[in-house]
């Protein structure tokens, strides 16, 4: 009785949850896109870059694009932005500016005002209709990755196969490079 | 979005409850198990045979001072320990503890479960770049490397996982290891799987992230208190997760040796509770083997650590999955 009443309930708020999650997402989006190229620290623009590229891989998830989202994570958050990271955190370009110093009571009165005019915001657009476009049944499948495998695999299967020994041959080629023993000096 | 059900919510809970003090116990029975391969005793002091030793290095944890050092960025290194706890927890979302027992089942698992392990790089490596000290430095360097390294060769072996299930999809996989578990069909991928799980989860021999003899102790090496804390529960929630992803991949997950063959017809609530004890069952004997390579094999250097993986463990994955592909094509 008690857990039906509530699945109604979760069902029921479904929709005002994809529209705070999308305001979410595409709030986080902006903001880190704005912060990253703002911020003077390298570092910080990398990690707001990698924000950002998750907010929008949030936001393909609402346009039901979940092949998509997974890989714009997997391919650009977690190993394109590592090696930017990894090549700034070895350059050691930093030039600190501390700009968030210390808490004083600005800030903390500044946090409580903050709350309360996002409060206002989540209540003004708990209405707000029409944010995402509505899906046919036939459009929630294009994003799956039986739909995208079935079109890669026949409709471009030749520009596919293409792709395919170019990628491979960078990964032979690597591989390559990490076998090849070192002449010279440090030849031991 | 599929409704969100009150199932699933419950499901969450229960996953989170469980796993959480599953660190703790695993952090007991490495300090036991060492002890037994060392031929000591162990913690045996609080409580019945040590059992309550957990709660004391909790409570010892969160006395010490939290200490920042003075030139590190405050933010980053506040926010570093949170990442690989974060990326523990959300991993659990798609495994599948029987057969309608599971967070979520989503037609992209595998690659969902590749991308949050992408992320957890970002924890160490800006834990050593926000220290402000050389040793945390180099060992944050050390963890990227490694980690992007053997993501590969994972990758390529989960992906001849996948040519046997035909599916992304977590449950289907496990579900494709009814009559035949895939440790018996592809062998070779799940060596390669299990060698870059060590890797990943920064454990022995694989542990010079935090090799002391060079790097005092690594990325962690300016933190103290509950933050190193996290640290610690996030290493041994990764020891979990990575027995949970053997036992999925490749030792059939929940379902018993050849249990197509031989296993009755069971009602849906006796079933999920064999499940469930087969699959933990499985899940403790991989943490065990975790802790017991540990404590029995030495480290690696870092020139042979890159060499096994982009050498050896890569070019061996691909022609595995290529070998299996054409086998599988033809049958």
């Amino acid at each position: 009785m008690l857990i039906s009443q509530r699945c109604s309930f979760f069902k029921r708020g479904d929709s005002i949850m994809e529209i705070y999650l999308f305001f979410l997402f595409a709030t986080s989006a902006v903001a880190s896109a704005v912060a990253m190229i703002t911020s003077r620290d390298t570092v910080n623009s990398a990690l707001f870059l990698v924000l950002n590229l998750v907010s929008i891989a949030g936001v393909f998830l609402l346009l039901k694009a979940q092949f998509l989202a997974v890989i714009q994570i997997l391919v650009y958050g977690g190993a394109i932005m590592v090696l930017f990271l990894f090549v700034i955190m070895l350059l050691n370009l930093s030039s600190e500016e501390n700009l968030l110093n210390r808490f004083s009571a600005k800030y903390v009165v500044g946090f409580f005002l903050g709350v309360i005019v996002l409060s206002q915001l989540l209540y003004a657009i708990a209405d707000f209709t029409g944010t995402l476009p509505n899906f046919s049944p036939g459009i929630e499948q294009v994003g799956t990755v039986e739909a995208l495998g079935d079109e890669l695999f026949s409709t471009y299967l030749l520009p596919v196969l293409i792709t395919a020994v170019l990628l491979t041959a960078a990964v032979v080629g690597a591989i390559l490079i990490a076998q090849r023993k070192l002449t010279g000096k440090e030849n031991k | 979005m599929d409704p969100l059900l009150f199932s699933t919510l419950v499901m969450f809970a229960v996953v989170l409850l469980f796993l959480l003090p599953s660190a703790a116990v695993a952090v007991y029975a490495e300090r036991r198990v060492s002890a037994f391969i060392q031929n000591r005793y162990g913690p045996n002091r609080v409580g019945p045979l040590g059992l309550f030793q957990p709660f004391a290095d909790v409570i010892k944890l969160f006395l010490k001072e939290d200490i920042i050092p003075t030139h590190a960025n405050r933010v980053l290194y506040t926010l570093a320990p949170m990442i690989p706890v974060t990326t523990a927890v959300i991993t659990v979302a798609v495994i599948p503890f029987s057969e309608h027992v599971y967070i979520t089942d989503i037609n992209v698992g595998i690659l969902f479960l590749l991308a949050v392990a992408s992320l957890s790089v970002y924890g160490v490596t800006l834990a050593g770049w926000a220290s402000n000290s050389k040793y945390s430095l180099l060992g944050g360097l050390r963890a990227a490397a490694q980690m992007i390294s053997y993501e590969l060769p994972m990758g390529v072996a989960l992906a001849s996982v996948i040519l046997f299930a035909s599916s992304l999809s977590v449950v289907e996989i496990v579900n494709s290891q009814e009559m035949w578990w895939n440790v018996f069909r592809n062998p070779l991928a799940f060596i390669i799987f299990t060698i870059a799980v060590f890797a990943e989860a920064n454990r022995s021999p694989f542990d010079l992230v935090e090799a002391e003899q060079e790097l005092v102790g690594g990325f962690h090496t300016e933190y103290s208190s509950m933050k190193f804390g996290t640290f610690f529960l996030a290493e041994y929630m990764h020891i979990v997760i990575g027995s949970m992803l053997i036992t999925t991949f490749f030792f059939g997950g929940y379902h018993l040796p050849f249990a197509g063959y031989w296993l009755p017809e069971m009602g849906p609530l006796a079933k999920s509770i064999l499940d469930i004890h087969v699959f933990l069952a499985k899940v403790v004997f991989w943490a065990f083997v975790f802790i017991w390579v540990r404590w029995t094999l030495p480290r690696f250097k870092f020139n042979q650590l890159m060499r096994l993986g982009w050498a050896r463990m890569l070019p061996l994955a691909i022609l595995n999955f290529v070998v299996l592909a054409i086998i599988l094509y033809h049958i």
